[in-house]
């Protein structure tokens, strides 16, 4: 397919459509209407996803899956968006994660519903920039943009305390980025554009810039304080719980679900391509700390009786995990870590639909008050628990081909990092199983005899979830091969 | 050259108008119309690189694209300036044409320090910006902190003044040359004598009085909370950055070869006005005073351009210029109409002022540095410059812990706009009622912000014209 023939490309539909169909979400004047444009343009972002797994040949159909904008006065002239196997991987997981939080949320009221969905619909568009940025500078603007209306949303519509909880991750992050912005200016310093008379913010510029090893050394911490932060692994998740647990829970699935995802795929784009010297200097400082992260975040996680925090901790538990494996740099790892932050996305979608169809009929999210549901609504309880036992990465179900991949490539790095993150899976089951037990079994209460069977749509989504879990989970080799150029790319630059 | 002429000459005009005519609107629409043209003919020299009138000025002022450029912006800024705070300035007291035509003389000042070639046409500049903004400050006659205020910046800004005629006395006098033509101090690399050390000592304070960096910065926040808050827009904005300007056209033209021997203390006063800008700003609970903090803050950024002195940093200077102006005019026009100028005074401005809550997020974006807004172009290309100096990478990276510190000042009031209910009173916390005009204005401003900010080079190609 030459270049010529190709009006619009996959990347530029990916983010320009959310981003004009939020727009449009301004000019609505009825509320109710609003929900079923976002629920159609969301649906329709997902079929462009598909559509461009088809076009993924990259020797036939470069021209559709890379675009380069040349704008006259921008500095230093591009602006490139490109699809890899990975920027496939995680638009994907971004198209499909919106029209579930649609679908789920649909009986949510919220005033002002149309800033809501449009500020939500503007946020895909910046998650869909971050995964499809080739260059630094989109891919800074990018970073920030997805920000920003996640910032608005969880301001504007969260719990009681959500303005102290959103600012901490507001400037959290805000301090990230910005350490990442002078990474950046360095790293453009050191590069030479295509014509080799200036430099190029361009990926393929900076994964080949002359950068001697002390200076790797320090721009390396510089990205990767940035990526830390939105991940977040220990000692940067003190801003977590907070945020999802004031966010309003559509919010939260999209910073859940997605935007953790960010730092990983960062760490993945950025950090091991243009500073491998530096990766393999602090491999063992990251690895350690991810480690003790999963452990400390799977002991908070039994302690809590909010399931809102319960969740936050076992995500960052999660994280933890596939951070570590990012930095094993053995194939089976970074294969494991590919797949597992799409079904992470999707697990910990599922679960927070759950916890909002209970918080939704009950009010309550706390662990001691609920009880008995499962003689309620006993296809929510199977629902619920299969996607709990993918928390726990249960064989056939789609997060154990992930860990498993993960602890493999972990036990190849060292085997001692291996077998204390082993424990966090034990931990995991400690606190899923107690989660399932306290609010299914047991004796039914005040609050929990209101408990209704829940809707048809609600049943819909969260059997796609179900089904998903298991499909991944018993044939995970297409994710594999999608991503694995993207890996090969990554790995050349250890060998 | 236009623009010096027909400053002044504008000024007299509208001094002539404020003692013939008892029209109080008359002096807006001659001012609106007066930057307008100046603007025009300032362009006009630009493009054709020729002046109206053709004065031999001895080579005592140079006129290049840096330079006009920069003067454009300065109009451009106090065209919307007028625009939106015109009829505020109305308002401050009966003689209006008198604060019109002291803004115009103001302006004649800025163009002077922007295109000086010599030691004495700074000076000469330097003071005609000071003393209209003496008066400015104490214009609202009634008002006891404005006559504080008045009082104290002229006793500083006469002393600041002192100490830079010293300074320009010990260049002159430590010169082999004997010259006040910057161009041709003709200072080497190497050793310095102790009078050009102690001249050039001695200028640097003055203009960082001027440019209110720590630790010369104690008036700023008395003066600005003091002055009539539409002359603390102007004085904060364009006037701050004509500072600027002189302090980097002085040092690059003129220093620019000893430049090893003082960017020590550059970088001294740099992080001292960064750090000190930033958190006394973050305990300040009155909007207007926070933006005077904010405005030494801002201050740090901008003195990257002397500590780098390469091309990136000139075109930073003039797209910070820009950027830094237009928010902070744009910000003020807001609080203009406030009643309360606390922050709780902002409380649900989104809910009962639509425009100018969004308008008003769009300035304190810009001036936070969030991607998109023309405040995080001037920072981008600030750190830009530092960084290709290549040593004191510390100050770059103090630099953006504190932009981070300052979302939270700023992030404040959007928290307050946005999040927090009104309080209890009934007929809003809005002094009057807002304009379509305005509207219209903020708007504009806030899209200009916004243009710059996707495209900055807009801009900046004008410094290769």
């Amino acid at each position: 397919m030459n270049p010529q023939d190709v009006w619009i490309t996959f990347p530029e539909l990916l983010v320009w459509f959310p981003l004009l169909a939020g727009l449009v979400c301004f000019l609505f004047k009825d509320n109710s209407k609003v929900k079923s444009w976002v629920l159609l343009a969301s649906i329709i972002t997902l079929c462009i996803s598909f559509t461009s797994l088809y076009f993924s040949d990259d020797t036939k159909y470069l021209a559709l899956n890379k675009v380069s904008y040349t704008l006259k006065y921008m500095n230093n002239g591009n602006f490139i968006l490109g699809l890899d196997g990975m920027g496939r991987l995680l638009t994907l997981l971004t198209a499909f994660a919106f029209p579930i939080i649609f679908v789920a949320t649909y009986n949510t009221r919220y005033k002002n519903a149309k800033n809501f969905y449009a500020l939500m619909l503007l946020a895909q568009s910046g998650l869909m920039g971050v995964f499809t940025a080739m260059d630094a500078m989109s891919f800074y603007f990018f970073w920030e943009l997805a920000l920003i209306p996640v910032y608005f949303l969880s301001s504007q519509w969260g719990g009681e305390k959500r303005i102290q909880a959103t600012f901490k991750f507001f400037v959290y992050t805000f301090v990230g980025s910005l350490l990442m912005l002078i990474g950046i200016i360095y790293v453009y310093l050191h590069t030479i554009n295509i014509s080799g008379t200036g430099h190029s913010f361009a990926l393929y510029a900076f994964t080949g810039s002359r950068l001697d090893p002390t200076e790797q050394m320090w721009l390396f911490w510089l990205f990767f304080v940035a990526f830390a932060i939105k991940m977040p692994i220990f000692p940067f998740h003190t801003w977590q719980p907070d945020a999802y647990e004031q966010a309003p829970t559509a919010t939260t699935m999209v910073m859940s679900g997605i935007m953790v995802k960010m730092g990983l795929f960062a760490c993945l784009r950025w950090l091991l391509p243009i500073f491998p010297q530096a990766v393999i200097k602090f491999d063992n400082i990251v690895i350690g700390l991810s480690v003790f992260g999963m452990i400390y975040a799977s002991l908070i996680a039994i302690k809590q009786d909010d399931i809102k925090r319960l969740a936050a901790y076992s995500s960052i538990a999660h994280i933890g995990l596939m951070c570590a494996g990012i930095f094993t740099k053995t194939e089976v790892g970074l294969q494991g870590v590919m797949l597992q932050m799409f079904c992470h996305g999707i697990n910990i979608i599922g679960l927070w639909v759950v916890i909002e169809l209970l918080e939704r009929q009950t009010g309550v999210r706390k662990l001691s008050q609920l009880g008995g549901v499962a003689h309620k609504a006993p296809t929510l309880t199977i629902l619920l628990v299969v996607i709990a036992l993918a928390n726990i990465a249960l064989p056939l179900t789609n997060a154990f081909v992930g860990e498993f991949m993960l602890f493999n490539g972990l036990f190849a790095f060292n085997v001692w990092y291996a077998a204390v993150a082993g424990i966090s899976i034990i931990l995991a089951a400690v606190y899923t199983l107690n989660m399932i037990q306290k609010i299914f079994y047991g004796e039914g209460n005040s609050i929990t005899t209101l408990i209704k069977e829940i809707a048809l749509h609600e049943k819909i989504i969260l059997c796609v979830v179900v089904v998903l879990i298991f499909m991944m989970g018993i044939y995970p080799q297409p994710m594999i091969n999608l991503t694995q150029n993207t890996v090969d790319a990554i790995l050349l630059k250890f060998n | 050259m236009n623009t010096i002429i027909l400053t002044a000459v504008l000024g007299i005009v509208l001094m002539m108008i404020g003692a013939f005519s008892k029209s109080k609107t008359l002096p807006r629409f001659v001012a609106i119309g007066g930057v307008a043209l100046l603007l025009v003919a300032n362009m006009v020299e630009l493009l054709s690189q020729e002046s109206f009138f053709a004065f031999d000025v001895k080579n005592m002022l140079a006129f290049n694209s840096f330079n006009l450029t920069f003067i454009g912006v300065a109009l451009l800024c106090t065209l919307i300036y007028f625009l939106l705070s015109g009829k505020d300035i109305e308002k401050v007291g009966t003689n209006v044409a008198e604060y019109f035509a002291l803004i115009f003389f103001i302006l004649c000042g800025v163009a002077l320090s922007a295109t000086f070639n010599t030691l004495l046409l700074l000076f000469i500049g330097i003071e005609i910006i000071s003393i209209p903004l003496y008066i400015l400050t104490g214009s609202d006659k009634r008002n006891l902190k404005s006559n504080e205020a008045a009082l104290k910046y002229f006793l500083m800004g006469a002393f600041s003044t002192g100490i830079m005629l010293m300074g320009i006395a010990f260049i002159y006098g430590g010169n082999e040359q004997a010259t006040f033509y910057i161009s041709q101090l003709g200072f080497g690399v190497g050793k310095m004598s102790p009078l050009i050390a102690i001249g050039l000592v001695l200028l640097l304070i003055s203009m960082s009085f001027k440019v209110s960096a720590v630790p010369f910065h104690f008036w700023t926040p008395d003066v600005y909370d003091g002055a009539p808050t539409v002359f603390t827009s102007f004085m904060a904005t364009i006037v701050k950055a004509a500072g600027f300007f002189a302090f980097v056209r002085l040092f690059e033209n003129g220093f620019g070869a000893l430049q090893p021997q003082w960017q020590k203390l550059i970088v001294l006063i740099t992080a001292a006005t960064l750090v000190l800008g930033n958190l006394t700003a973050v305990f300040q609970q009155s909007v207007k005073r926070m933006l005077a903090y904010s405005s030494i803050a801002q201050a740090g950024f901008m003195l990257f351009a002397v500590f780098a002195l390469n091309e990136k940093a000139k075109e930073g200077l003039i797209l910070y210029t820009a950027a830094y102006s237009l928010a902070t005019i744009g910000i003020f026009a807001i609080l203009i109409k406030m009643k309360d100028y606390t922050i709780d005074g902002f409380n649900g401005l989104a809910k009962t002022q639509p425009v100018l809550a969004i308008t008003g997020l769009i300035f304190l974006l810009s001036l936070t540095g969030v991607p998109l807004t023309a405040g995080f172009q001037s920072k981008f290309y600030m750190l830009m410059a530092a960084a290709q100096v290549g040593t004191y990478k510390w100050l770059i990276i103090l630099a953006v812990l504190c932009a981070a510190i300052s979302a939270y000042y700023y992030f404040k009031i959007i928290q307050a706009m946005f999040f927090k209910q009104a309080s209890s009173s009934a007929e809003g916390d809005i002094t009057e009622e807002i304009t379509p005009v305005f509207k219209m204005m903020l708007i504009i401003t806030a899209l200009l912000i916004i243009v710059l900010g996707v495209m900055p080079g807009l801009l900046t190609d004008w410094l290769y014209y």
